[in-house]
């Protein structure tokens, strides 16, 4: 884990909530959320996805969420719209999407769904 | 930018201090602020929302004079008789659960200079910072024939959704099978690009199983389909064939209601079901407030905050807005608005540099029938020498080869997990 992605996992925990000790730190605190906030749109906010479609996120492997969205980028793993998305994203903003995820508790009520067909990626 | 070891060690100081400070009674920064946002559709409801997630010590009310949220994003699905307008329709109390000050209201003036907002029940509001959301309202006034409540009630625009939607449906219903539904189509920019072709497809949807003799003329203002046309092509030449009449560069001159006639330039176009999407821009309110600046039509923003370039304190969001190159005005859209507004307004009530790479993402599904559906999408980040949000290159696109029942769950998903992102 790099200390980037370390820094911006904390931040999902919550630590950085009141980091206005620095404008520089806060600027990056609000950088993070920025970045992760537009993923909430389709999953849910921070990953709880409701229904469970498309997938949550929420509390999934910081590697293999990164590694799903790199071979989304790559087009190595087929998608409906997840291998556009990726390809808009920078290695780093995914490290730091992928430490955010993987920091949130997930939730019990929020599985993926049983509607989507076997082996079927968003 | 990755942080340096020094940077790092700082950080971690920092919020070990923070944490150790959590026990005093009160706060450093003092007044948190106060923040009215005026509109309760996908962008006022999302920056509400955020503001409290993000920053529960800020006050924030929410001014809107509809009870509840009806989407417009799924709303053709009711002309095709493929959903009902209770699916569409969310509560206001997750956002009151989390804080927010809901009034049930109609903003009719605003100071910018004492920073208040007066409302139409005689209440004024002040804010530190405003956030104006109001979605659209329709210009009728190059169209004679609609000015009239008759002439508006009889020609619905469905371009809103809840009674608009549930009028437009209930003309579907009464018209007899061989009859025309007209469809005209103002010039872009409009609210979502890909809308009306949609509508088109939930119309012969419906007519395909209950009216197979009846017609679709769409009157399109503009030189061609404006979003995913390929796509739509496919089911307009294949499941709907022949049910279709596209018409392209047929501007409206105006509706002759008693004879249910629409007037082109060189054309005159008799229907039994006649919708209208008039031309319409930026809400009353934020023409009132002096932030519609582009041809008294549109708000210019300031990406990284989306504060008015006219106005200070003012933030305007959603379709209001005057998109950013290849940005269309979308659900998706104003949701991601109302995000960067409520990151910006708190970095700023603090006195803090706001996120200096806003980077936001437009998802866009329409459903060709009752199950299948098609998207289009799309990554905007800022670019500081342009200063604006530009679409990154080689991202984004439409769905790959057809429409399917896959991307119809994902549709159903993308519009659960949208309103609950906005209003739970």
């Amino acid at each position: 884990m790099t200390r980037r992605s370390l820094i911006v996992g904390c931040c999902a925990a919550g630590a950085l909530v009141a980091a206005a000790a620095t404008p520089a730190l806060a600027q990056e605190a609000a950088q993070a959320r920025g970045l992760v906030a537009a993923c909430f749109t389709c999953h849910g906010t921070d990953g709880h996805s409701v229904g469970g479609i498309p997938a949550s996120l929420a509390g999934q492997s910081r590697d293999d969420l990164l590694q799903a969205m790199k071979e989304f980028r790559d087009g190595k793993r087929p998608a409906t719209i997840m291998h556009q998305q990726a390809k808009g994203y920078t290695d780093r903003e995914l490290e730091a999407i992928a430490a955010y995820f993987a920091n949130v508790k997930p939730r019990p009520a929020a599985k993926t769904g049983s509607a989507i067909p076997a082996g079927a990626s968003y | 930018m990755t942080l340096n070891r020094r940077e790092f060690i700082k950080w971690t100081a920092a919020s070990a201090g923070v944490a150790a400070l959590g026990g005093c009674a009160a706060p450093e920064t003092g007044a948190a602020g106060r923040v009215v946002v005026i509109g309760g559709g996908f962008g006022g409801a999302t920056a509400a929302r955020y503001l409290r997630l993000w920053a529960p010590e800020i006050h924030v009310t929410l001014v809107e004079p509809n009870t509840e949220f009806i989407s417009c994003p799924m709303s053709n699905l009711v002309l095709g008789g493929n959903a009902n307008i209770a699916d569409l329709t969310t509560s206001y109390d997750g956002l009151r659960k989390r804080g927010v000050r809901l009034v049930r209201d109609t903003a009719v003036a605003v100071d910018p200079d004492k920073r208040q907002v007066r409302l139409a029940g005689g209440d004024t509001l002040g804010y530190d910072r405003l956030i104006v959301s109001p979605g659209i309202d329709f210009d009728y006034g190059k169209l004679p024939g609609l000015k009239s409540a008759e002439g508006q009630a009889r020609i619905p625009h469905a371009w809103k959704a809840g009674a608009q939607t549930l009028a437009l449906r209930k003309q579907l219903e009464a018209m007899r099978d061989g009859g025309v539904y007209i469809l005209h189509i103002p010039v872009a920019p409009y609210r979502c690009p890909p809308g009306p072709y949609e509508r088109v497809c939930q119309v012969a949807d419906y007519f395909k199983r209950a009216k197979p003799k009846s017609k679709i003329i769409v009157l399109d203002a503009n030189q061609d389909i404006q979003s995913k046309k390929g796509l739509f092509l496919q089911s307009w030449d294949g499941p709907y064939k022949g049910m279709i009449d596209y018409r392209p560069n047929s501007g409206l001159e105006d509706v002759d209601v008693k004879g249910m006639t629409v007037r082109l330039v060189f054309d005159k176009v008799r229907g039994d079901v006649i919708n209208v999407v008039p031309p319409h821009g930026a809400g009353t309110i934020a023409r009132q407030a002096g932030v519609a600046n582009v041809d008294n039509r549109w708000c210019t923003v300031d990406w990284l905050t989306t504060e008015s370039t006219v106005v200070k304190g003012v933030h305007v969001l959603g379709d209001s807005t005057q998109v950013a190159p290849a940005m269309p005005k979308s659900g998706s859209m104003a949701n991601q608005h109302g995000k960067i507004a409520a990151n910006a307004v708190i970095s700023l009530l603090k006195g803090q540099p706001v996120d200096p790479n806003p980077v936001i993402m437009n998802a866009c599904y329409s459903m060709v029938d009752g199950q299948k559906s098609i998207h289009v999408t799309s990554i905007h980040k800022y670019d500081p020498a342009k200063k604006t949000m530009m679409p990154v290159k080689g991202a984004g696109g439409v769905s790959d080869k057809e429409a399917t029942e896959l991307e119809g769950i994902f549709a159903w998903g993308w519009a659960r997990n949208i309103w609950a992102d906005a209003l739970s």
